[in-house]
């Protein structure tokens, strides 16, 4: 598969050699580590947006003999694929990142959670690790360094969206079915086989490598106030230049549609099917934790596209990946899709569209984990950017 | 007793709180707001717990007493201040002050949402239910004044009831997916035949590759139905058949009726648990139509004579012939759940169960030879109903081998619940029936032949008989009351030791079989018992690892918590607190039985004078009272 890599930003897509983080951080204190990773303002790249310095901190502070760095490369929300393009590109940058946070939280193991259908690079992943074993990157004593010893496993995942989740990441690991556990007990202190684990995202280590090496206020000084650094884009859809682009946060929608070519734009999803559709009147707003949050996946959608077929595949895909654990998650997108469907067909009734979307509300609430709580995030948003649209479309004509 | 190993995911668990490492510092409580009121909690409690202590009521459905935390329904939801969504409130444990709100607006939409969403599942008519009127879902719907199927209603039945089992039938059109009969399977029991297959819409509870639950290694104890909040899981109804035979003049149905049932039978008819209505039930059996009426407490009794026979011939070849193919410690087999646990999870061990049969399964085979010699009945007109509280008692009855009287031993095995039902059928108040006895020749019972219900039971029956033999002392002289306190009560595992200090006569019925009891003198008995297959799995493992447990010389097992009592097909609900007060019946019940030791039935010594001739485990009782066991391991084709 070719990498579509677009742009190169000062961050992940930059030089790094081999091995550089960890031989820098073996200079330095835990402390000196976490404080750097705290001053980079640095949040969980999968999206959620969790600030990495105070899980670490977390796990590091957890008293157990014990402890896990999984890095969650379940990469599977649709429209997002730069997880995968780093861990082909540029393995060296995730992996220093893991031993890193080994060398940080005191963890001796690693574990790379990758998607089932990224089966492809798990070859190449492994030589790289055997490498690493070679060079003392992984193993006992890194780099001559007494005690510090870490290494790192792949484990493929079997295709579950939910594996995503970090709790049902870890129930997956465990070797059960792939369900999102009770939270709290948070991982960081009751995670893989009990134990305290940070799970972070494929994107977060390789920050983490760049960050160790050229210091926490480098990296804050890109990007906003509240979120800092640079961020991995997956763009795709109708442009002329899809692929992967590193830019700073903050940037408009508006930039983002110039820079790949976007022509007639109706809409942009923006986080992939668990994100927000946004119309043209939101273009100027811009992507960061503050104001468009998102894991990176940027999906165009212009005029000729249909936005109720649009918000259809999304429920179609939540029905089929709910874990189906939970009632709001389970049964509340089959109901959503039921409602995309009876406006398909122009069978429905205003209050019963309302229902689902306070229905949607509910689901946003009282769900048990990210996928139920952002699964309606689409079919609300939809329809209340394209309202005239999907009205007008269907005319409504039983509408009351 | 350090044990590890469980099967349940961690998910499926109970809570794990971290601990402060100083509680004394916070005073081991936590300051919390619950609608605006201040309230102190001890650290750890779930927010439902602090609620449930502070009659705050929080809607449950997946949430039950004995199983782990699921927070899987949502229904419990509650608001924490500074938390972006709800929190399922049986599944939050409170470590630090939080505000919490019950009824807000956020919350009453949610829990509306949700009960509409399950209702839209649940296929079927609450009229045309068994559980009409005693179904959580239905309750909860009242609750939230549900007024209309808001987001529609399943109206064509997805899939097929499974009927494939003797014991346990499942519908899983009624099934809301709450999983408490995977946790009960799985987590409380560690037999794991449910679990979730698929995801999305279509989850559904199933058993390894779907297949029919006769196909799988399910013990038939029922835990599940009796967790099952609708009418997914259902124990196989013979009322129909019972009826018919009652209503045809030409059978002669006769029905034993064992410990747990009356002591628990009141509650279907809106008593508190703890009363039992033994007498009543009598009146009301021979009401419905009964020929007869049994106390399946004789056979206790009778059982107690055979197993403990054979455990002294047992200890007798092991310690004196020194012969190395015994078996030790014995087992007891009266719960057939624990007997096809042990057929599929520990096949080596078949030995070690005692070869006396159920006390039910003893009456069957007597009803149908001793009863109909005596009364001049045609065995084939009999129809042989047993009242359990149990539906394993169902799968038992159907084994091929249980054939001894050369019938179908017991006919039929009927619940508490079903039973229940048929007294209702016949318009009959049970509470209102005057008390009658049981019929002979089987009329008279012991206490200890009563108290087999409970967890422990068997063994203190067999200890207050053994002891005796032995010793030549009263039991009453050795225990105070003869009440044996130690093997009482709900600890999962509970193990006793009883030094024989010194031995007496060898009473005229064990002449035959042991010269003296020299041989014992100075030997400590070690017994053990185990209720829950769960424990009984720490208790086995224990054994095949070489542990204490294996140097023990009797065990009791028990399939499900808390022994008969507990059983699946008691009254629901059925949780710790029932139990508790349940066994409080039969141990009362027992004090006030002028009889309370087995080998003092009448009825058992005329018995071995007049046709169980040869004398415990001899000829004829061992072609009548005892069976074989089958290794059918864990793999089944």
């Amino acid at each position: 598969m070719k990498n579509k890599i677009k742009r190169s930003g000062p961050v992940l897509f930059s030089g790094y050699n081999r091995g550089e983080a960890i031989r820098k951080v073996i200079t330095m204190s835990r402390e000196d580590i976490l404080f750097n990773i705290k001053e980079s303002r640095l949040k969980g790249r999968g999206g959620a947006g969790f600030p990495t310095s105070t899980k670490w901190m977390l796990v590091a502070a957890a008293s157990s003999e014990e402890k896990y760095v999984i890095c969650n490369a379940d990469e599977g929300e649709p429209g997002t694929f730069k997880d995968r393009v780093l861990l082909v590109e540029y393995p060296e940058m995730v992996l220093d990142g893991m031993v890193v946070g080994g060398y940080t939280m005191g963890a001796k193991k690693g574990i790379i959670y990758l998607r089932g259908e990224y089966e492809y690079i798990l070859k190449s992943l492994q030589d790289y690790i055997v490498q690493m074993r070679k060079d003392n990157l992984l193993g006992k004593n890194i780099l001559g360094n007494e005690g510090f010893d870490f290494d790192i496993e792949i484990f493929l995942g079997s295709g579950a969206y939910v594996c995503g989740e970090e709790t049902a990441l870890i129930e997956s690991l465990e070797g059960n079915r792939g369900e999102a556990r009770n939270r709290p007990p948070f991982p960081v202190s009751t995670g893989y086989l009990g134990n305290p684990t940070s799970v972070n995202n494929v994107e977060t280590f390789a920050a983490v490598s760049h960050i160790v090496i050229k210091g926490g206020e480098w990296y804050r000084k890109m990007g906003t106030d509240k979120s800092s650094g640079s961020k991995l884009f997956s763009i795709s859809g109708d442009c002329e230049r899809p692929g992967v682009y590193e830019l700073p946060w903050g940037i408009t929608i508006n930039d983002v549609l110039i820079m790949v070519g976007a022509k007639n734009t109706k809409a942009v999803q923006v986080g992939g099917a668990s994100g927000v559709c946004l119309s043209k009147d939101h273009f100027n707003r811009s992507l960061a934790y503050e104001d468009v949050s998102t894991g990176g996946s940027i999906i165009i959608f212009n005029e000729s596209r249909n936005m109720l077929s649009v918000l259809k595949n999304f429920m179609e895909f939540f029905v089929e990946e709910s874990c189906g654990q939970c009632t709001p998650c389970r049964i509340g997108n089959v109901k959503l899709l039921e409602g995309v469907e009876m406006l398909e067909k122009g069978e429905f009734t205003f209050s019963y569209i309302n229902r689902l979307k306070d229905l949607g509300r509910t689901m946003q609430l009282a769900s048990k984990c990210g996928l139920g709580q952002s699964s309606p995030n689409s079919f609300i948003s939809i329809l209340d950017n394209f309202k005239g649209e999907i009205l007008n479309r269907t005319g409504g004509k039983n509408g009351n | 007793m350090e044990i590890k190993g469980t099967r349940a995911p961690v998910s499926q668990q109970s809570l794990q709180v971290e601990k402060p490492e100083h509680p004394e510092h916070i005073g081991g409580s936590v300051s919390i707001e619950i609608n605006d009121r201040k309230y102190s909690v001890p650290f750890g409690t779930t927010i439902l717990e602090a609620c449930q202590m502070n009659q705050i009521h929080i809607p449950t459905l997946c949430h039950h007493p004995d199983l782990c935390v699921a927070g899987v329904c949502r229904i419990c939801v509650v608001e924490v201040e500074g938390m972006r969504t709800l929190q399922a409130s049986c599944a939050y444990p409170i470590t630090n002050p939080l505000k919490i709100k019950t009824t807000s607006d956020s919350v009453r939409k949610a829990r509306k949402n949700i009960m509409d969403l399950m209702l839209s599942e649940h296929y079927g008519e609450c009229y045309a239910c068994f559980r009409n009127q005693n179904c959580e879902l239905q309750k909860l719907a009242k609750e939230y004044g549900s007024d209309g199927f808001n987001f529609g209603h399943v109206t064509k039945s997805r899939y097929d009831v499974d009927h494939s089992s003797y014991s346990v039938i499942r519908d899983m059109d009624k099934c809301i997916l709450c999983k408490r009969c995977v946790r009960t399977c799985i987590d409380l029991q560690e037999v794991g035949v449910l679990e979730a297959i698929d995801r999305g819409k279509d989850t559904h509870i199933g058993t390894f590759f779907d297949k029919p639950l006769s196909d799988v290694i399910c013990i038939n104890c029922g835990q599940c139905i009796n967790r099952c909040p609708t009418a997914a899981l259902r124990a196989n109804d013979p009322r129909d058949e019972i009826w018919e035979a009652i209503d045809n003049p030409n059978k002669h149905v006769v029905i034993q009726t064992a410990p747990s049932p009356r002591a628990a039978i009141g509650e279907e008819f809106g008593n508190a648990p703890g009363k039992s209505f033994t007498g009543e039930m009598n009146t009301a059996l021979r009401k419905i139509g009964f020929n007869k009426v049994f106390d399946t407490n004789f056979t206790a009794d009778l059982t107690i004579m055979e197993e403990g026979t054979e455990l002294i011939l047992r200890l007798y070849k092991a310690l004196v012939v020194k012969d190395e193919t015994v078996a030790l410690p014995q087992f007891t087999s009266c719960s057939p759940g624990w007997v096809k646990y042990l057929e599929h999870f520990y096949p080596e061990f078949i030995d070690n169960l005692s070869s006396a049969k159920s006390p039910q399964q003893m009456f069957g085979a007597l009803i149908k030879t001793y009863y109909a010699e005596l009364n001049n009945i045609n065995p084939e007109d009999i129809v042989s109903v047993a009242l359990m509280p149990c539906s394993a008692k169902k799968f038992e009855c159907n084994r091929p081998e249980m054939n001894s009287s050369g019938y179908k031993d017991v006919d039929y095995g009927l619940t508490t619940r079903e039973l229940a039902q048929m007294i209702k059928e016949a318009g009959i108040h049970l509470p209102e029936m005057e008390q009658s006895h049981f019929d002979d020749p089987f009329g008279e019972a012991s206490g200890a032949g009563l108290i087999f219900g409970a967890t422990g039971g068997v063994m203190e029956a067999a200890l207050r008989s053994v002891v005796e033999f032995v010793t030549g002392h009263k039991a009453e002289d050795l225990f105070s009351n003869a009440n044996v306190i130690p093997v009482r009560g709900f600890e999962g595992v509970k193990y006793f030791e009883i030094p024989l200090t010194e031995v007496g006569p060898v009473p005229g019925i064990l002449k035959p079989l042991v010269p003296n009891w020299d041989w014992l003198k100075g030997v400590t008995l070690k017994i053990a018992v185990a209720h829950g297959t769960a424990n009984a799995k720490k208790v086995m493992d224990n054994i095949k690892a070489g542990g204490k447990f294996s140097e023990c010389h009797f065990v009791e097992f028990m399939a499900c918590p808390g022994g008969c009592i507990g059983g699946g097909g008691q009254p629901i609900p059925t949780n710790a607190e029932v139990r508790k007060q349940r066994a409080n019946a039969i141990y009362t019940e027992d004090e006030s039985l002028p009889l309370r030791k087995s080998h003092e039935n009448e009825h058992v010594v005329n018995l071995y004078e007049t046709f169980l001739t040869d004398g415990p485990c001899g000829h004829k009782s061992h072609k009548l009272l005892h069976t074989h066991y089958i290794k059918r391991g864990k793999y089944i084709s």
